[in-house]
């Protein structure tokens, strides 16, 4: 029995090792370890034993069914390995092929610098205030010291409905709204984004378009205060390198005032053809609120002083995206917006 | 303004290079937009006169000149094609070694055997604009004056040695559109000192008065009328010193009166106007106000028709001329004339304008008009030309003036506090230091007390009125660039927006989210988009605002709707051949009120969406359709917390397919319509695709937007699902259907879904099958299939009684 019992291991070892497939393994543990199998058979014979051989023999059984337990499951875990590995083989995909096409929507560009604009004077603290689009003589320019006649309208072509209604020129008639809104209550810290429309149409003007005013009225705001709320914008929209310069210019309602530069973003202040070599980019107006202006909107000018500025969108996004064409913002071709 | 820098050297000592002084001028608010070298780019080009032509031996086109170019040196062979050159004429010469502007170099060469020592110049191989010489000097060689001398470098006798500054001024410092007054302006910016012409009295007027009269019957347009005579003219050239600085300022030379006139105009800013005395009826100047189509030929050659707006200068019989705007024809100086009077007036700015737009015609004298003059130089002015004149020997002055001076101009005089201007600038500038910035600007000032100073402003600087005039001027003067940056000490604020702001940030949020990309147009469209929308007569959205001055009829009335211009976007974008569409807009249009009121500003959204998404490798393509825009406004409706709303079928709209159109209810109020585009609108925009669009107002959704979204809880008990699939009569409405299904299921019927919808085999003619899947689920606990299967039940037998929908086995 014992030379059985040895046989039936090596047999089944060999056996075992060399099977093919989960398959043949499983029908190999039947044959040796089922109910009926090898091991089973010879174990039938036991009775006829000598009883003091018979734990010998029952120790030698356990041993031989343990080893070739041990064997199947080895051998189990190489095929079952193997399968797998076979299996994810013969699932290789092309990752190279093209991915589900989405479709995102798109900001139009000019959105998109608005509401980074106002991000950024929201940070400040600033309040996005609004006026109408279409204005009344008196707010776009009597109470911004621009009466009738002033050689400043002519450089703000205007659209008509009445003699006395007409298509805002700027956001800055906000400023007059707001201000005769809150007298005599301080600060007031607005910025106002919106439509313009100036009379003018060729390649570098467009009828219709988008400027942000901002407007700060207390206490005690100085130039200087205006020259930093400004280099913080700058910066904040065009890179932490960026200096600005305020040149001296003109504006009815403003006094001081000034245009803005900023060192140019392309080159850096050395010259190029983005800053005309000058080095130097216009990107605003501003100035001291003038003391009429407050004077017009009820606040004392001995009493508070404020500064104001204006931005156009449109050009700060040609800046920003290296826009070279004002129309492609109002074509509205779909391949240009889905640029941004 | 194009400035001479030669010129203005006369007036004032420059102690700095003019890259320095273009720096200056435009960090003082003077914007140097460019400096030009006139003679950038010649070398070795000089003067020279023409000895002898000889035909060429071998050539028919070609001909030999000898050629003296001065200094002592042997005449030159130099062989030319040109067909204008003459013994005896003066040319420019470009020497062996010379460089031309673009970069030519002359050198020696051979033209069919004959050696040729340089080159003779036209205009244009100068870099000149031929315009304005001679016919045969544009095709030609350019011709020197009779006098020239030779061998001059060409620069000095053509004035190119020179520079050109152009300034954008902006309209505050119209001042500095004399050279004298910029050259004040620039001796204060650069400490350097001034040179101003000396100018003669007039004399007595003994003379003069018995030679011509003025009448000036309108005094608020004409506050000041100077007349001086210049007998025994001579009209001929100007000297080319003269013609130099008017071209340098982009003038034309005309003949030596017309060129004082307009070269003391650029000097001290004053327009003035030379009239031909003997044409002058009764030698009568009248300054009145036009006769309603009174007409006048001016001097471009225009018959122009006058109303009583405009001011005119009237002899005895009729307009000589347009007061500050142009000439007459008749009384312009001629070869012949022989007494000039000469006009130097201050006409009101805003008549001019007026005049000069209704007219279309602006001039310089215009210009300087509109922007205002100082009508305390008009006599100064008028005696300078006439200096002038008798400088260039070109006539012998009358004594006297004729003034008529209506409203006497008083001097300016200002309280300044110091302590005021450094609390604006925020600087910490020296009393003394703003004193001396006052003194640069020779602005009289005066202490006269601790912290006040008198200072009077010069009669030219009309633009200082107020004292933060004065503080601006301290600005400048310190330099912008030298006022420290701060941050204001402000009270904490909070940044608010308004409500409407906030939803419009949030429609854009969402609507990109869905995969639409914004479009922005513009806030007018053409009257005729109504037609071509098909808005039937009457139609609230054609009650709109008109443009009084449009700059086209594709742009004459303020937009009621935003379809028109959705429309022409997605037409320009298909002819683009870009044919698959999801667009958005969000914008305001405008709703008259009254003639005298501000029109409503209405906030609206629209939506377009046409042809599909494309087929890729992996995905079918995908068609545009109704229900695919209806699904963008539920959406769109969701997230915005709103639930009551309902899409109900409308045909009322001619601009949408009859039976493909519904009206947008939210809470059972109108807010948009919704549908296909009439295949007849689309005709009128030229495109042959289907087009599907919304729009609605915004407003009544701020109030859900503002609501907090309110959490429920989430599901502890499982739910259990049920599919139902009934035939239904085809004219019963899905919203009917489901509307009974809401009712019937109640509270454990939480949620419910149309996933098709079908028609055709199987289906009895004129009923359709609709199968929806139910989701039965409790709160409180698990649902037994038993009362399951009774609620489901339910339901199918209420609509099979409502609507005889039987189930479909």
């Amino acid at each position: 029995m014992r030379e059985e019992l040895l046989k039936i291991r090596e047999q089944g070892r060999l056996e075992l090792d060399s099977a093919q497939s989960l398959e043949e393994l499983n029908e190999l543990r039947i044959k040796y370890l089922g109910k009926k199998g090898l091991l089973t058979q010879v174990l039938r014979g036991m009775g006829s034993l000598d009883p003091a051989q018979r734990p010998i023999i029952g120790q030698l059984a356990n041993e031989v069914r343990d080893s070739l337990e041990q064997c199947l499951t080895v051998k189990s875990g190489e095929l079952q390995q193997q399968a797998l590995l076979k299996k994810l083989e013969a699932e290789v995909i092309d990752v190279t092929l093209p991915g589900k096409p989405f479709v995102s929507g798109n900001k139009h560009p000019l959105t998109l610098i608005l509401e980074e604009i106002k991000a950024i004077f929201t940070g400040m603290g600033f309040a996005v205030a609004e006026g109408p689009e279409i204005e009344l003589d008196y707010y776009n320019f009597e109470a911004l010291n621009i009466p009738k006649d002033h050689p400043a309208r002519d450089m703000q072509d205007s659209f008509y409905i009445t003699d006395e209604i007409l298509l805002r020129t700027h956001t800055s008639p906000v400023q007059a709204r707001v201000m005769q809104a809150m007298t005599p209550e301080l600060p007031v810290k607005i910025i106002a984004p919106g439509k313009v429309f100036r009379r003018d149409d060729d390649a570098t003007h467009s009828p219709m378009f988008h400027q942000v005013e901002g407007l700060l009225v207390d206490k005690k705001i100085t130039f200087a205060d205006l020259k930093g709320t400004l280099l913080t914008f700058a910066r904040q929209m065009f890179g932490a390198e960026r200096q600005i310069r305020l040149r001296p210019s003109y504006f009815p309602f403003t006094e001081p005032s000034a245009e803005v530069d900023i060192s140019c973003f392309k080159c850096g202040g050395r010259g190029c053809n983005l800053c005309k070599d000058t080095g130097w980019i216009e990107i605003l107006g501003s100035g001291m609120v003038h003391p009429r202006v407050l004077q017009m909107s009820g606040y004392d000018p001995e009493e508070v002083t404020g500064f104001a500025f204006g931005m156009g969108v449109e050009r700060i996004a040609m800046l920003k995206y290296g826009i070279d064409d004002l129309r492609l913002l109002f074509e509205n071709d779909v391949r240009f917006l889905s640029q941004f | 303004m194009q400035v001479s820098v030669k010129w203005l050297k006369d007036y004032v000592d420059l102690n700095i290079s003019i890259e320095e002084l273009a720096q200056r001028l435009t960090m003082a608010g003077l914007e140097v937009d460019s400096v030009t070298d006139l003679g950038k780019g010649i070398s070795n080009v000089v003067s020279g006169e023409i000895l002898e032509v000889k035909p060429h031996p071998d050539a028919d086109k070609l001909v030999v000149c000898l050629v003296n170019v001065g200094n002592n040196t042997e005449p030159l062979t130099i062989v030319t094609g040109a067909p204008n050159i003459k013994k005896g004429m003066k040319v420019p010469v470009a020497l062996v070694g010379a460089e031309l502007p673009g970069g030519t170099s002359i050198k020696k060469a051979v033209f069919r055997g004959v050696e040729s020592h340089g080159m003779l110049c036209s205009a244009e191989e100068l870099g000149l604009d031929p315009t304005g010489l001679p016919e045969d000097e544009q095709n030609g060689i350019m011709s020197l004056p009779s006098d020239t001398k030779l061998g001059q470098p060409i620069q000095e006798v053509l004035g190119l040695d020179d520079q050109v500054i152009e300034l954008e001024l902006t309209p505050n410092r119209s001042d500095c559109l004399s050279m004298i007054n910029l050259a004040r302006e620039v001796s204060a910016i650069t400490s350097s000192s001034l040179k101003l012409p000396s100018i003669s009295k007039e004399g007595n007027n003994e003379a003069i008065d018995q030679l011509a009269t003025v009448e000036v019957l309108d005094k608020n347009l004409c506050h000041r009328y100077v007349a001086r005579i210049v007998k025994n003219v001579k009209i001929g050239p100007s000297p080319l010193w003269l013609q130099h600085r008017l071209q340098a300022a982009g003038m034309r030379s005309i003949n030596n009166i017309v060129d004082v006139t307009n070269f003391v105009m650029l000097e001290m800013g004053q327009p003035l106007h030379a009239f031909d005395y003997d044409k002058l009826a009764q030698h009568k100047i009248i300054v009145r106000r036009a006769k309603s189509n009174e007409t006048l030929v001016t001097l471009d050659g225009n018959k122009r028709t006058l109303d009583e707006d405009m001011l005119v200068i009237a002899d005895a019989t009729g307009p000589v001329a347009i007061a500050g705007v142009m000439g007459g024809l008749d009384s312009e100086i001629t070869p012949n004339t022989k007494t000039i009077l000469l006009e130097s007036a201050y006409f009101d700015g805003a008549s001019i304008r007026r005049t000069s737009r209704k007219l279309g015609l602006r001039s310089e004298a215009s210009s300087r008009y509109e922007k205002g003059i100082n009508p305390a130089g008009s006599l100064d002015a008028a005696n300078r030309a006439v200096d002038l004149i008798e400088q260039l020997g070109a006539g012998v002055a009358v004594p006297g003036k004729i003034d008529v001076y209506s409203t006497n101009v008083e001097p300016t005089t200002i309280q300044f506090r110091p302590s005021r201007a450094n609390f604006i600038l925020g600087t910490n500038i020296s009393r003394q230091e703003m004193l001396q910035y006052f003194r640069r600007l020779s602005f009289d000032c005066e202490e006269i007390g601790e912290d006040l100073f008198k200072v009077s402003i010069p009669y030219y600087r009309r633009d200082i009125t107020l004292e933060i005039d004065l503080i601006e001027e301290i600005a400048r003067l310190y330099g912008y660039d030298n006022i420290p940056t701060t941050m204001p000490q402000s009270t904490m604020t909070q940044s608010t927006k308004t409500p409407i702001h906030g939803l419009i940030e949030k429609t854009k949020e969402i609507l990109t989210g869905l995969g639409l990309k914004e479009i922005i147009t513009y806030s007018f469209i053409g009257a005729k988009s109504f037609n071509k929308i098909r808005l039937e007569e009457g139609h609230p959205w054609r009650n709109c605002l008109a443009i009084k001055n449009p700059l086209s009829d594709e742009q004459n009335v303020m937009r009621t709707t935003l379809i028109p211009g959705m429309l022409e976007v997605a037409s320009r974008n298909i002819n683009r051949r870009q044919l698959d569409l999801a667009l958005f807009e969000v914008g305001k249009v405008f709703i008259p009120q009254g003639d005298n009121d501000l029109p409503l500003e209405e906030e609206r959204l629209a939506v377009l969406i046409s042809g599909g998404t494309r087929k890729a490798w992996n995905r079918p393509a995908e068609k545009y359709d109704f229900y695919y825009l209806k699904g963008i406004v539920e959406e769109f409706l969701n997230k915005l917390n709103q639930k009551e709303y309902d899409f109900v079928q409308a045909n009322n709209c001619q601009t949408f397919h009859p039976g493909r159109t519904a009206e947008i209810l939210l809470k059972g109020e109108l807010i948009g319509v919704i549908g296909e585009i009439h295949p007849l609108v689309l005709d009128e925009y030229g495109i042959d695709q289907k087009v599907w669009l919304f729009e609605l107002k915004l407003d009544p959704l701020v109030a859900g937007f503002l609501k907090f979204k309110q959490y429920e809880a989430l599901p502890k008990f499982p739910a259990v699902e049920r599919d139902m699939a009934l035939i239904i009569p085809e004219e019963i409405a899905s919203s009917e259907v489901e509307q009974k299904i809401g009712v019937v299921g109640g509270e454990y019927l939480v949620q419910y879904r149309l996933f098709d919808v079908y028609k055709g085999e199987q289906i009895p003619e004129g009923f359709k099958s609709m199968a929806y899947n139910m989701v039965y689920q409790a709160k409180d606990r698990t649902l037994t299939d038993k009362e399951v299967a009774e609620i489901h039940n339910r339901i199918q037998q209420e609509l099979q009684n409502s609507f005889g929908a039987k189930l479909r086995s």
